[in-house]
């Protein structure tokens, strides 16, 4: 219980107090140090839970099961090794852009009140409370998006709050639903909204009213994720935003966004079990899930700037894991939240050194980035095999997820296994066909190394590599249980 | 359902609905930003009425605070800052330009129907007052989707972003008669926030684009060019 307060008060405090830091450097150090003792706290945590296997009090506001405990993990890590890119990167493109001390501190105030509410999302046990945490994440990020102050990072910005805003509203309005359909089975008002409370008595929500609460539900948080056709303001957002953003935009943000409509799928599922069409939910994830990640594949190939690049493949694979979530059998279920873990390790690594090299060559344009290897060895190995990891070659963890979601899709629907290697295959050759250039192609004259810090990113590609070797018994039997909660079988 | 055998409060409630729907379209076809500015924020005191009446009739003493904050926030705070801010801008005379105001109407129009034989199955589930409500608030919702999509000032999409965000309280409080005191104070801050927020942007946008068109926004694209 206290653990859970504490693991969301120390972002809160590290943003307050990094609001009123003068110093970019100071303000950057302590950034990182905020991260690290996040990272600390939420290691408790998840140790707490490891042995009690919830945290916190089932009916009150705040309680943490393995599913949300998984990605506090990953977030609060995540946070961490970004805070350490960012200090050089950021501290390097102040200079470059001529950024003032007060637009410093309002990025590093901004990273911890993301954090903040990111950690919000994941720990309540309101559904309310998520939402709200999930809108806050959009007001946190979008004065980032615009930093640099562009036109172009104004139109990204704008683009961005207002399709969020748009989106989550219609999520909003979804919960209102549930929250109706449940109060009719649910007598006491204030802990309707539980998800405690929910999950026990979904079997008695009216099947018409939750299933068009989950088409709003789907619209609104599927915005947040990325799917198709609500996935514009993704790539803008992350391309003309400050790159510790993406990363933490990538890597968080849209898992977090997963997370709240899995939890939504779970009730859905088991109030529609004796309906007519029982697996609505699934099939409106898989279908979303699907053409997502068929546009996105090929939308990799007409890309000029490098960071749009990755984000479409962020689209992909969110995509994939929608999919795999939908689809709903344990093994899928299983594959999707592996998947996540890895993704959202790999993810961030690229964006760390897609960052770096775009300080090195100067722009984002795909074109004009070359011979990274040339010039600095650390960052043009450290993009190539964090693509070679995004694109699924063994032995990294994203080879061994998706094989495990595309050996479920054949169990359950075969066909859909042509569609899913096909679209693996197109979005392989766009990555690859943009990337080798720009890791083995001859360095323009006068290109310079610059500052970096690659350890994150070799930790992270490292962690994916042993992920994808030799998944660890706990790991394993952790997941095992998370599949069990969603889909009420084992994996294993 | 007779409505003139209900009591007086509850014809209120309904007559009051009706009147918060009529003011979406007023938002819809309003090109003068002033006036919108004017529309939007009588939109909110109807809505805190509604609220207020609400919570009359059922005893729930807890709306009269979703009341009050409504009526500071919707029909006071909001408005006064986008008043100012177009003031400090000189955008007062500022027209929008709606192309083909007759198919928006008619649209928004179609909009209610659709709403509301979608939130049809859901209404019949209960006998209170509220219940058409339901379908109403959901056609705020889209009214406002519809005002964001065919307005092109930045301020007038703003005024439609908040327009949703009355339907979909406007849904909570006919629905469930409000949401859990937490949730709807977390939402509150987060409009609160939000509508600041709108604030800086506006000068942003002002320096770099030198007006509020988001016309001018164009400069990214899906592919290359």
């Amino acid at each position: 219980m206290n653990l859970i307060y504490l693991t969301l008060i120390t972002p809160l405090i590290g943003g307050f107090t990094l609001a009123w830091v003068k110093s970019p450097k100071l303000g950057a150090t302590l950034n990182s140090a905020f991260s690290l003792a996040n990272v600390l706290v939420a290691a408790a945590l998840l140790l707490e839970v490891s042995q009690q296997t919830t945290a916190g009090n089932p009916s009150s506001n705040w309680y943490v099961d393995s599913l949300s405990v998984y990605l506090i993990g990953l977030t609060v890590f995540v946070g961490f090794t970004t805070s350490i890119f960012s200090k050089p990167y950021m501290l390097h493109e102040a200079e470059v852009r001529s950024l003032t001390n007060s637009r410093m501190r309002l990025y590093h105030a901004s990273f911890q009140g993301f954090i903040f509410t990111m950690l919000l999302a994941l720990s309540t046990n309101n559904l309310g409370i998520l939402w709200v945490a999930l809108e806050g994440a959009t007001l946190a990020t979008v004065l980032l998006v615009s930093l640099y102050r562009t036109q172009e990072s104004i139109e990204a910005a704008w683009k961005y709050f207002i399709l969020c805003g748009v989106g989550i509203a219609q999520a909003l309005f979804g919960t209102v639903l549930i929250y109706y359909a449940a109060a009719q089975v649910i007598p006491n008002g204030d802990s309707t909204l539980l998800w405690t409370e929910l999950s026990t008595h979904a079997p008695e929500l009216n099947p018409v009213i939750v299933s068009i609460a989950f088409v709003f539900l789907i619209v609104g948080y599927g915005t947040k994720v990325g799917l198709v056709p609500l996935h514009n303001w993704l790539p803008d957002a992350h391309s003309e935003g400050p790159t510790p953003m993406s990363a933490v935009l990538s890597g968080l943000l849209l898992n977090v966004a997963l997370y709240a409509l899995i939890r939504f799928k779970m009730i859905t599922d088991s109030a529609l079990q004796f309906s007519h069409m029982p697996h609505l939910a699934g099939f409106l994830m898989m279908g979303f899930g699907l053409l997502s990640f068929s546009v996105a594949a090929l939308f990799l190939h007409r890309q000029t700037d490098i960071k749009r690049l990755f984000s479409y493949s962020s689209i992909e694979h969110m995509a994939l894991m929608t999919f795999g979530i939908g689809l709903g059998t344990p093994l899928s279920v299983f594959a999707a939240l592996l998947h996540m873990l890895v993704h959202g390790l790999t993810k961030s690594a690229i964006f760390i050194t897609v960052g770096h090299a775009s300080q090195i060559a100067g722009t984002q344009r795909i074109e004009k980035i070359r011979g990274l290897i040339q010039t600095q060895p650390s960052v043009g190995w450290g993009l190539m095999l964090g693509t070679a990891a995004i694109a699924g070659f063994p032995p990294f963890g994203i080879f061994t997820s998706e094989f495990l979601l595309l050996s479920s899709t054949i169990h359950t629907y075969p066909w859909l296994a042509i569609p899913l290697l096909t679209g693996l295959a197109i979005a392989f050759a766009g990555l690859f066909r943009h990337i080798q250039p720009i890791c083995f192609g001859i360095a323009p004259e006068g290109q310079k190394p610059v500052p970096a810090t690659m350890w994150p990113v070799y930790l992270h590609l490292t962690l994916v590599l042993i992920l994808g070797i030799a998944l660890s018994e706990q790991l394993s039997m952790w997941f095992d249980k998370v599949t069990l909660l969603i889909t009420g079988s084992h994996v294993l | 359902m007779h409505l003139i055998s209900l009591p007086i409060e509850e014809q209120a409630i309904l007559l009051l609905a009706g009147m918060v729907l009529f003011t979406s379209f007023i938002l819809l076809a309003q090109p003068r930003i002033v006036s919108t500015i004017h529309s939007f924020a009588w939109q909110g005191i109807l809505l805190a009425l509604v609220t207020v009446l609400v919570a009359y009739d059922t005893g729930l003493h807890h709306l009269y605070i979703s009341a009050l904050i409504t009526f500071l926030m919707k029909g006071l705070f909001i408005p006064w800052l986008l008043h100012r801010l177009i003031h400090k801008m000189e955008f007062q005379r500022e027209k929008d330009i709606i192309h083909h105001p007759a198919l928006v109407l008619l649209a928004g129009g179609f909009l209610v129907i659709f709403c509301y034989s979608t939130a049809l199955p859901i209404a019949k589930m209960s006998n209170s007052v509220t219940q058409p409500i339901i379908g109403l608030s959901m056609a705020m919702v889209m009214l406002g989707m519809l005002m964001l999509i065919t307005r092109r000032k930045a301020v007038s999409q703003v005024i439609g972003f908040m327009a949703m965000e009355n339907g979909l309280f406007f849904a909570a409080i006919s629905a469930t008669h409000g949401m859990p005191m937490v949730v709807e104070l977390g939402i509150a801050f987060d409009v609160f926030v939000a509508s600041i927020i709108f604030g800086i942007f506006f000068f942003h946008i002002k320096n770099s684009f030198d007006s509020l068109d988001v016309d001018q926004m164009s400069k990214l694209s899906e592919i290359d060019r």
